[in-house]
């Protein structure tokens, strides 16, 4: 599954979006509930301010010095017998993958989630091969065998399903006779996969951050499949985003305080597990061989630029959790595995502006998403900059955006067209209004009259009742 | 073990220092951060007040904390055991448990109780795994221990295999009072120095917070997924 997913068409996909009441009512309780959590659990360190200006403050140092971090790092892994892989793009790691996959003669392949492997479309390229791919988190799992259904959130992949659609997946796809409990669901997909675990050749997780000092990797889990992942499997190979680094473990402390509580609320999920190296000599589980495929994949090109820190995220999915917009149109209506305000950044940055033009234009830039990132992205300021290069750069803005600007422009220049507009504004607009609103409005205003109503010109103009006061006055 | 192979590399970095506009970093020094929020996070709060805030925070995390006194670790385990009807168990080979209780004697003690124990054996290799996951309950020491988030941490070795807190569905950590410290920042704080000072850290450090869980249909909380179902703390009055 590669970055760009689903329908093509944005208004189609928002459409899809916003008709669908199940979803919506779903990312609304979701939005509701992480986003107290986070209130919670951020308000009783006392001092989030603080711990947002010592996240952003580690991010910006590490990344403008990430050659020297990823140099460490690479020289860590390798000390220890880790094999390091540099990937500039998605096909260079996929064939790196694909080549251990077939070293191993792996058949079944176990994956804890991971979103840079989504985003290269690493599945499809082992499955071509033959080998079963077989995602192990809860959500991903769910998607994965319900054919292929594309991730809604960064954090909870499958929010946009019910539990009754959840039964209807695993009875139609795995056999399953129980109820729609959640506890029954959860279970089956236990021992469904234990199994799984058991028989894999091949383990791949992806990174939530490197440490460089000692070659180590963290994964930030509640489930507990990253750590079957990397205990059972005799090859484990991780992928990470090349920005996904923290200088020492030090570090890796604020940052994982950060994500936890942003993510989901918790002062730390169930499990933070740092794996350094393939096992030691002598120890009977954990991987023989170990890979670390580090990827930039177009990360590299927003380095240096007015963007650079749209890659200190740390995929906390805060930003989403408070968007009025995601709220409103659900995941899929981004067309992204990066959803909500970060998808929006990032999905042109990576993708280009070409098929996502649109992306930056879904955002009420009320400014919650910049608030709520807990390394200080400003986010909304981001879109605005995406908008600015769309419009003047690109030429590629919204065409009633265009055309509006285009009307106003020509009208606004001569005063003579102006005033004739203005007073022609209240009888033109008459057949369709209703009382001072206009619900269903002609041609271009019916994008906006169809979800709300556009206030009726008024019937006389403020330079007119100007210009009326000031004659009273005099009299 | 032999070094690893590094591939691709120089392009990939000299491509990151030229989007960068400058050259190749040769030595950073990591600054001295503005603010250090989390080092003041229960800092002047004495470490009976820690226990209590672990205590508590379990209850937030579907763990159940059982306290005992020094002497009475093997006989406070053997109930946890009871009460979860186990028919067998497997832990760590750590002279710490041996010296907390859980000895020859407690090893009787099972045995008379028609439970089996079993100890991770490095000699057996891969079959300590098909062990553990036919096992009911899985039992470690605590290496640090955290007040804030509840979290047990543990260092792995070829004597303390990832898979005993991991496969079994009941997951029982043996924790002294003494091990307990504020937050996650001063276990990393001591993982730091152990690089510092050259040595290799273990391959598998778990943080663990509680039993397994997930919250990805309809973002309802079950605990128990693919790791534990159940955990239980034995909290030692060591101090």
């Amino acid at each position: 599954m590669p970055l760009r997913v689903g329908e093509k068409n944005f208004e189609n996909r928002i459409h899809t979006g916003l008709e669908d009441a199940f979803m919506r009512g779903a990312v609304r309780s979701a939005q509701e509930r992480l986003r107290t959590r986070k209130q919670e659990s951020s308000e009783e360190l006392g001092d989030w301010e603080a711990w947002r200006d010592l996240g952003e403050e580690i991010r910006t140092h590490t990344l403008n010095h990430l050659d020297y971090y990823l140099e460490q790092l690479s020289d860590k892994v390798a000390e220890l017998g880790g094999h390091v892989f540099f990937a500039q793009t998605a096909e260079e790691a996929n064939d790196y993958v694909r080549k251990v996959a077939e070293e191993k003669e792996a058949q079944k392949i176990v994956k804890s989630k991971s979103m840079v492997t989504e985003e290269i479309g690493l599945n499809d390229v082992l499955e071509d091969d033959g080998r079963e791919v077989v995602e192990t988190d809860l959500g991903e799992y769910i998607l994965q065998i319900d054919d292929h259904d594309p991730p809604s959130h960064i954090v909870a992949p499958a929010l946009h399903k019910n539990r009754e659609q959840i039964r209807d997946v695993f009875r139609d796809k795995k056999g399953y006779e129980n109820s729609e409990s959640t506890e029954e669901l959860t279970r089956f997909a236990r021992e469904q996969l234990r199994q799984e675990f058991l028989e894999a050749d091949l383990g791949i997780t992806g990174c939530n951050f490197a440490v460089a000092e000692s070659g180590s990797i963290s994964l930030v889990t509640n489930e507990g499949n990253a750590r079957l992942v990397t205990a059972l499997p005799k090859t484990q190979v991780t992928v990470m985003s090349m920005e996904r680094i923290v200088p020492t473990w030090e570090e890796l402390d604020v940052l994982v305080s950060l994500l936890c509580r942003s993510a989901v609320g918790q002062k730390l999920t169930s499990y933070i597990t740092g794996l350094t190296g393939p096992k030691g000599e002598e120890d009977v589980d954990g991987p023989e061989e170990f890979h670390l495929v580090i990827v930039d994949n177009g990360r590299s090109e927003i380095l240096g630029t007015q963007f650079q820190s749209a890659l200190h995220c740390i995929r906390c999915a805060a930003c989403v959790n408070v968007c009025p917009v995601y709220r409103h149109v659900g995941g899929h209506a981004y067309g992204s595995i990066y959803n909500g305000p970060i998808g929006a950044v990032l999905t042109p940055l990576l993708d280009g502006y070409e098929d996502n033009k649109d992306l930056p234009y879904a955002s009420s830039l009320c400014a919650a998403c910049t608030e709520a990132c807990p390394v200080k992205i400003p986010l909304h300021e981001h879109l605005i900059a995406h908008r600015q290069i769309i419009t003047e750069k690109e030429n590629l803005g919204p065409l009633p955006e265009k055309w509006a600007m285009k009307m106003f422009g020509s009208g606004t220049s001569s005063p003579r067209l102006y005033r004739l507009a203005s007073k022609q504004a209240h009888r033109a607009m008459r057949p369709w209004t209703k009382g001072s609103n206009i619900p269903n409005g002609p041609g271009p205003l019916k994008a906006w009259t169809n979800i709300r109503d556009l206030p009726a010109p008024a019937s006389q103009r403020f330079r007119d009742w100007f210009a009326n006061r000031d004659r009273e006055d005099k009299s | 073990m032999p070094r690893g192979n590094i591939q691709h590399r120089e392009n990939f970095l000299n491509h990151i220092a030229e989007q960068s506009g400058r050259p190749r970093s040769q030595h950073v020094e990591r600054p001295a951060w503005k603010q250090q929020p989390q080092w003041q996070v229960f800092k002047h709060e004495s470490s009976d007040k820690w226990v209590e805030r672990f205590k508590k925070q379990c209850e937030h995390i579907h763990t159940d904390v059982i306290e005992t006194e020094t002497a009475g670790v093997g006989e406070t385990v053997a109930e946890t055991i009871g009460r979860y009807q186990a028919a067998s168990l497997m832990m760590w080979e750590d002279p710490r448990l041996e010296e907390a209780g859980l000895n020859k004697h407690f090893r009787e003690q099972m045995a008379n109780l028609g439970v089996e124990t079993h100890i991770w054996d490095k000699s057996k290799g891969r079959e300590n795994i098909n062990i553990a996951e036919q096992t009911h309950v899985g039992i470690t020491y605590s290496d640090i221990t955290l007040a804030e988030s509840g979290t047990v941490v543990l260092f792995s070795s070829a004597d303390k295999g990832r898979a005993v807190s991991l496969l079994p569905e009941t997951y029982i950590a043996i924790i002294p009072q003494s091990s307990i410290v504020p937050r996650m920042s001063q276990a990393t704080q001591q993982i730091h120095q152990r690089v510092q000072n050259g040595e290799t850290i273990p391959s598998c450090i778990n943080f663990i917070s509680g039993p397994s869980n997930s919250a990805d249909i309809e973002m309802s909380l079950v605990v128990g997924v693919h790791g534990p179902v159940k955990a239980t703390y034995i909290l030692i009055n060591d101090q």
